[in-house]
């Protein structure tokens, strides 16, 4: 179920997908992988348009705007002009914030 | 920017469009799968989901903070905060998607 990535326990979509199909024997494999597939894209899609997308207990993703500045490349030491942008954020929620501390 | 909130709900009804399943049904296995990404970063593991992001634990050593409105220096415990490393992906979706969009 677990692999081994750079000394740390990983669990990635497949055994993500695995799971939900155990605990779910009467629906089809490929509906599954369709069902946790749609949770991540809705996710995504949402932000693409600007929206925010709040899943109370576990944490809220939403989009911040980073100001045009003036940058550097670290090699040359040159001066590049950044444009404005906007970047994906989460915030995590107080329910999975305090289960990490157990509380 | 953002007008709009998605919840979980949302995501229900996006796998009632796709899969078909009834919205009950759709919000139990929305529920599951944030659950068992809970779980896992409970225990310590990453969790990777390939085209989305990263979502991992990190280990905060003890400090000394201070009271930002009465200077009062306040100690702050060793605690576990959760991060999110978006994909690539995610990062150029969400810059492409809101490039046009006034802020």
């Amino acid at each position: 179920m677990i692999c081994l990535y750079r000394g740390t326990m990983t669990m990635i979509r497949s055994e993500l997908i695995q799971k939900i199909a155990d605990e779910n024997p009467h629906l089809f494999q490929r509906d599954v992988e369709k069902i946790v597939n749609t949770i991540f894209d809705e996710i995504t899609d949402a932000m693409a348009r600007g929206d925010r997308v709040e899943l109370r207990g576990f944490g809220a993703f939403s989009v911040k705007k980073r100001d045009a500045r003036v940058g550097r490349n670290p090699r040359t030491g040159e001066s590049v002009e950044v444009e404005e942008k906007h970047v994906p954020f989460f915030k995590t929620g107080k329910l999975l914030r305090d289960r990490l501390n157990g509380k | 920017m953002s007008d709009k909130t998605l919840t979980r709900m949302d995501l229900s009804e996006a796998i009632f469009r796709e899969v078909g399943l009834s919205r009950n049904d759709s919000g139990q296995l929305v529920e599951s799968v944030l659950n068992h990404m809970s779980d896992a970063l409970v225990r310590g593991e990453q969790v990777k989901i390939s085209s989305f992001g990263t979502f991992s634990v990190r280990e905060k050593a003890a400090r000394v903070g201070r009271n930002p409105k009465t200077g009062e220096e306040v100690p702050i415990n060793p605690r576990r905060v959760l991060t999110f490393r978006p994909s690539h992906l995610m990062k150029d979706r969400i810059a492409a998607g809101n490039a046009q969009t006034k802020g």
